[in-house]
This record gives structure tokens, C-alpha cells and sequence, in this order.
């Protein structure tokens, strides 16, 4: 299979028809080239709306109050549903299989953050300690809220990383006393979330700290809480029980679809999983029918080649070529032409995605989709996977003119002028 | 060497059946030289093709080397041709993109045998035709009369035990065809089984033997004078 002939052979009539070869090899290596690129941007994709999504945890849910559209018991349509402490801890005592809960209440009023005589307007989110199993922090110093700070009402405060450049811009931020509405707050920790909005400026402070100084009330914007192994069918009954707890304690229909508004995100992420994979599905479906396309014309070339070349086959098998050699002879061309075709296509796929990756090319191109494009890539499986497509769909498109070589007749070849 | 007993074959076209050959008997011993003559149609390139195991024949027996021929795998008569015939033809059919010593090399490639030392053996087969100067040159780049001889030296290089030349002479000019059938005539003396098809009296006349078919049968066989024969000119070999 590998004597010197074979491949002397091979080369001589490539050599002698350059042009077409090299146009055939093209189409066999845009198939590929198409179908490794298309894998690698899908991935990207996938990674990037992952990483953008992971800032809420995948088995999370968050809860709003809404206003009700339908009359419930004598109370009108339009209700406003304020969540209180109680609800927080009711469903931190009834929800199965719950991880952590957090609540997030609000400060009302214009939120004028200083330190000395750096200041901005920044988001200030009261919530429990739990809050950082829900999001995906990653605390950069210090430490984020803890239970302590919420028991005995500390007031301490964790910021993002782009609020501690606005205060902070020389210095390090922990340990020092900041204004918020003129209350002084200790920071305690620096953290970095990930977020679609390039402009989150976070600062957390412990929920008590909000309910008793700032609103004395015990009014909760939002309850976030994590369940544990706990599949998407289940995530709607804990909607489900949700929302008839709710409907009894606040009073409003059950069937009141705008009285709460519950974010799934089990079954979000289940949805998005399902997405890519019908991506990556239909990239896959593009590929082979691009790569059938080039396979079809390799098919071509070698009918022609074998055409073309019927004589010497006869004046070969003449003098003592056996079928199978003359098979070998036409099979390894055709295995060649598209496993060193589709190669070049296979190493220009992933020369582009390397490029993309190491230049940041879509942040340079168009900036707001870079956070939703990250790490294209293909693994190995895959790229294994094309070299053995690759192999296959040569040898097929080599068997059919082999064969026909194969069984030409000496006799009709010789008399071919 | 070769025995021909009541052998048929038909061509079918279509619908039309055409017998070509109807029935020959034909017997050529070890070391002949041989020529088949014949106007076109008569069935002499079709005898040849079932001699040198290129088609099968329909009917009849055929016995070569003391094996009967009947219908085989193409693997085997690939073999059988490779080790027992070697072929000249009317248009030389030397192989274009490989030079000289390649193409005389090539039958060898088909024995496995190591490329240096088939391409050793064809630069001496070369040498005795006296062209191993030419050993690289491609094919176009050598004359009708060295191609030929390329061709011979191609069908030789495996030790064959029967030379079958179709028209070897055809393409050739009178000089360059007496050149080739005193190559031919050598190759006989060493032994080897030559047939000649052609059409030129004068190629027939330098053979020892002229078998004469018309219509798919042998007309008559006509004895030349024994010059060639074993007997009053066998040149020792080796």
C-alpha cells in the first residue's frame, strides 16, 4: 500500500492535471473547512451564552410579585402583590429539596455611592448571604456578605469590580468606610459577575441592614433559591406549589398568570441545551451535505480519470496487473485527493477559530456579540471524526471507478486510441 | 507449447451474434517462430487475444504450457500472463508519463520484485537492445523503431516462455521492421515461442511457419524453409 510506486503513480497524473485536481480537492476542503468552522462558531456560541446564563445558577428560580389581571374574592383586578419576610420564610420551610434561598428587597431613593471625592450611581441590592450560591460571583478579595452580617444588622457592603475602579481607582477597597445615602458601609468584599449588561454595577449590603434603616418595612423585591437534583418536571410542581401558596396567602386567583411572575431557570437551561444541540444538528447536517457535494465531484474526477486512462490500464493489466492492483491503483487517488483536500480544509477551520480566539476578532468586529461568543473550538472527537467521514466518503468515491477499472478488458483498452 | 482444438468464439453486438472464430486446430511447439496472416475481419487479432489469455474462449480446447485454459479468474490470468507471455503490439502501448527503463521495468513491479533491482535488471534488458542511453527518456522523446524495441524489451524482461507480437511491424518503416523481426528472430533463437500476427508478406516470410485464416478458419498452413529451425541454427545460450 505504501510502495514507492503507488504514490509515483498518483503523482504523475496529478501532476499532469493540476488544475482539476486542485479544483475537485477545493470543494472536498470548503466542505470541511464549513463544517469544522460551523462546529467551532456553534461551540463558541454555546460557551458564550452558557457563561452569560451561568450568572444565574441552572437550578435556580426567582420569584416577583406582579399585579393581578383577574378579580379574586371580592378584591378588583389590578392588585399589586408585595412579597413580605413571611413569604421568604414560608417557602424556606415548605419547598422540597430546596438548597439555599435568598430574598432581595430594594432601597427606595436616588443611590448616591461616595468615597471621598469619587462617587457614582450604582445598583445597591439588599440581599442574604445565600445570594452568592445563586449568582455565580467570583470574589476577586475579601469575602462576600456572610450570616453574621445579616444577624446583627453589620453594615458592610461587597462591590463589583467596576464600582471599586469608579471609588477605589488607586487603592484597595476592603476595609474602608463608603456612603451610601449618607450611611457609612464597610466594604468588605470585591467581586466580578458575569452579566449580558455591560454596564452592571453591583453593590450588595445585607438585606436587614435595607429593612430596618433605609425602608422599615419588611417588603422583598425578589426571592432567589437553588433546588437540588431536581429535573424540569419537578421545577413546574415547585412553580405550581409556589403559586397556590402564594395565591392563599396574598389572595388572588391560582389561574392569575401575571399575579407572580416565576423565572424557571431549570427549564430555561433545558431549553437552551436543546437549542444548541439542534444547532450543532443542523451545522452537522450543512457539513456533510457540503462535504457530499465535494465527494461527488472526487466520484467524477476519477470516472473521467478512469476514462482517460482506460489504455494504460489495459497495457497494465496485460502484462500481469491484477484487478486488485489496478483497484488499489485508482482507490488510493481517490482516498488521496480528498484526505489531503479535506486536511487543508480541516487545518483552515481551525486556523480561523485560532485566529478569532487569539486577536478577538468578533470584539474588534462588533463588540455587544463577544459575550456571547467564547472559546470556539473543536475537540478532538470531532476532528477525528471528519478525518474518518474524510477516509470513508474517498474510498467511496474511488470504489465505483475503481471498480469499472477493474473491469476493463485488456483487449477493448489496447484497441482504445 | 500451445495446442488449439475445435476452438469457437462469438462476439455478441446487440442483437447480432458474430462468430469470428469457427473451429480452430492449430498446434505450436516449443521455440517456433510463427506468424498468423489474415485480412482484417478474418479473425487473427481474436486468435491472438485467446492465445495471450486477454479473452476467453466460447468452445473447444486450449492447452498451454501442458495446462488447459478454461475460464479463470481475472487474478489468475493476470499471473499466468505475467510469468509465461510477453506481448508487443502495433502501437507499441509503452506507458507515456514513465520513462524508457520504467516501462520495461513495470511487468517485474507486478512480480514484487525490489525497484532497484528491477530497474537493474531493465537497464541491461536496455543495454542488449542497445538502448541504454535512452534509459531515462520518455516515451515521445524516442523514435517508432526505439519504442518498439522498448516493447520487446518490456515483454522479455520476465523470461516469458511465449512472445506474442501483434503487428509488431505495422507502425514501422521496411528498414526499422527488418531491425525488429531480427530481434524478434534472436529472442527465438534463445528458445522462446515467438507468433507474429500481421498482413506483410514479406514479415510472414521470415517466419518458419505461416498459418493463413480466413473467415475463422485456418485456410492453410504454409512450412517455410527450416533456416530458423532448432536443429541447423540453435545458438548455445548462457
Amino acid at each position: 500500500m505504501f510502495d514507492r510506486d503507488k504514490w509515483q503513480e498518483i503523482f504523475s497524473t496529478i501532476s499532469k492535471n493540476k488544475t482539476r485536481t486542485v479544483l475537485t480537492g477545493f470543494s472536498v476542503a470548503t466542505g470541511i473547512f464549513m463544517l469544522i468552522f460551523l462546529l467551532g462558531a456553534g461551540r463558541g456560541l454555546r460557551n458564550g451564552m452558557t457563561s452569560v446564563f451561568a450568572q444565574d445558577a441552572t437550578n435556580s428560580m426567582q420569584i416577583y410579585g406582579g399585579r393581578t389581571t383577574k378579580a379574586y374574592k371580592g378584591t378588583p383586578e389590578g392588585k399589586r402583590i408585595q412579597m413580605v419576610n413571611e413569604d421568604y420564610l414560608g417557602f424556606k420551610k415548605s419547598i422540597e429539596k430546596l438548597d439555599v434561598i435568598s430574598a432581595m428587597s430594594y432601597i427606595p431613593g436616588a443611590e448616591i455611592i461616595s468615597y471621598k471625592n469619587n462617587y457614582g450611581n450604582f445598583n445597591v441590592s439588599p440581599v442574604h448571604e445565600t445570594y452568592k450560591e445563586i449568582k455565580n460571583f467570583e470574589i476577586l478579595e475579601g469575602r462576600f456578605l456572610n450570616e453574621k452580617d445579616i444577624k446583627e444588622n453589620r453594615k458592610v457592603v461587597a462591590i463589583q469590580d467596576v464600582v471599586k475602579e469608579v471609588l477605589f481607582p488607586k487603592e484597595t477597597a476592603i476595609n474602608k468606610l463608603i456612603n451610601i445615602n449618607n450611611i457609612k458601609f464597610k466594604v468588605v468584599g470585591v467581586f466580578n459577575q458575569p452579566s449580558f449588561d455591560d454596564n452592571s454595577r453591583e453593590i450588595y449590603i445585607p438585606i436587614t441592614v435595607a429593612q430596618n434603616i433605609f425602608n422599615n418595612n419588611d417588603h422583598l423585591q425578589r426571592i432567589s433559591f437553588t433546588l437540588n437534583d431536581i429535573s424540569v418536571d419537578e421545577s413546574k410542581k415547585v412553580e405550581q406549589f409556589i403559586t397556590y401558596q402564594m395565591a392563599k396567602r396574598h389572595e388572588f386567583s391560582p389561574e392569575d398568570k401575571n399575579a407572580l411572575w416565576i423565572q424557571n431557570n431549570i427549564e430555561n437551561s433545558q431549553q437552551f441545551a436543546g437549542l444548541f444541540s439542534a444547532i450543532e444538528m443542523f451545522v452537522w447536517i450543512i457539513g456533510i451535505f457540503t462535504i457530499a457535494l465535494g465527494v461527488i465531484g472526487v466520484f467524477n474526477i476519477m470516472m473521467i480519470v478512469v476514462k482517460e486512462r482506460t489504455k494504460e490500464i489495459g497495457i497494465r493489466k496485460a502484462i500481469g496487473a491484477s484487478p486488485s492492483s489496478v483497484v488499489g491503483l485508482i482507490l488510493m487517488e481517490a482516498i488521496f485527493i480528498t484526505a489531503a483536500s479535506g486536511y487543508v480544509g480541516l487545518i483552515a477551520g481551525v486556523g480561523l477559530l485560532e485566529v478569532i480566539t487569539k486577536f478577538d476578532l468578533i470584539n474588534k468586529i462588533y463588540p455587544p456579540a463577544a459575550i456571547y461568543f467564547l472559546n470556539p473550538q473543536v475537540d478532538l472527537g470531532i476532528a477525528i471524526g471528519a478525518t474518518i467521514v474524510l477516509v470513508v466518503t474517498g474510498a467511496l468515491a474511488g470504489f465505483f471507478p475503481a471498480r469499472k477499472a477493474a473491469s476493463i478488458r485488456p483487449i477493448e483498452a489496447l484497441r482504445d486510441e | 507449447m500451445i495446442r488449439l482444438q475445435n476452438i469457437h468464439k462469438s462476439y455478441i453486438t446487440g442483437t447480432n451474434k458474430l462468430h469470428v472464430l469457427k473451429g480452430i486446430d492449430l498446434h505450436i511447439k516449443e521455440g517456433e517462430l510463427v506468424s498468423i496472416m489474415g485480412s482484417s475481419g478474418s479473425g487473427k487479432s481474436t486468435l491472438l487475444n485467446i492465445l495471450g489469455l486477454l479473452d476467453n474462449h466460447d468452445e473447444g480446447v486450449y492447452t498451454l504450457n501442458q495446462e488447459e485454459i478454461k475460464a479463470m479468474s481475472e487474478t489468475k490470468a493476470a499471473k499466468l500472463r505475467n510469468n509465461l507471455l510477453g506481448f508487443v503490439f502495433q502501437s507499441f502501448n509503452l506507458i507515456s508519463f514513465k520513462n524508457a527503463m520504467e516501462n520495461v521495468a513495470l511487468p517485474l513491479y507486478y512480480q514484487k520484485v525490489a525497484r532497484k533491482k528491477r530497474n537493474k535488471t531493465a537497464l541491461e534488458y536496455l543495454d542488449k537492445m542497445g538502448l541504454k542511453d535512452w534509459a531515462e527518456h520518455m516515451p515521445n522523446e524516442l523514435s517508432g523503431g526505439q519504442k518498439q524495441r522498448v516493447a520487446i524489451a518490456r515483454s522479455i524482461i520476465t523470461q516469458p516462455k511465449i512472445i506474442l507480437a501483434d503487428e509488431p511491424t505495422g507502425a514501422l518503416d521496411s528498414a526499422t521492421s527488418v531491425e525488429v523481426m531480427n530481434l524478434l528472430k534472436e529472442i527465438n533463437q534463445s528458445g522462446i515461442t515467438v507468433i507474429i500476427v500481421t498482413h506483410e508478406n514479406d514479415i510472414a516470410h521470415m517466419t518458419d511457419r505461416i498459418i493463413n485464416l480466413k473467415d475463422g478458419r485456418i485456410e492453410s498452413i504454409i512450412e517455410n524453409n527450416k533456416i530458423n529451425s532448432k536443429e541447423t541454427i540453435r545458438v548455445p545460450q548462457e
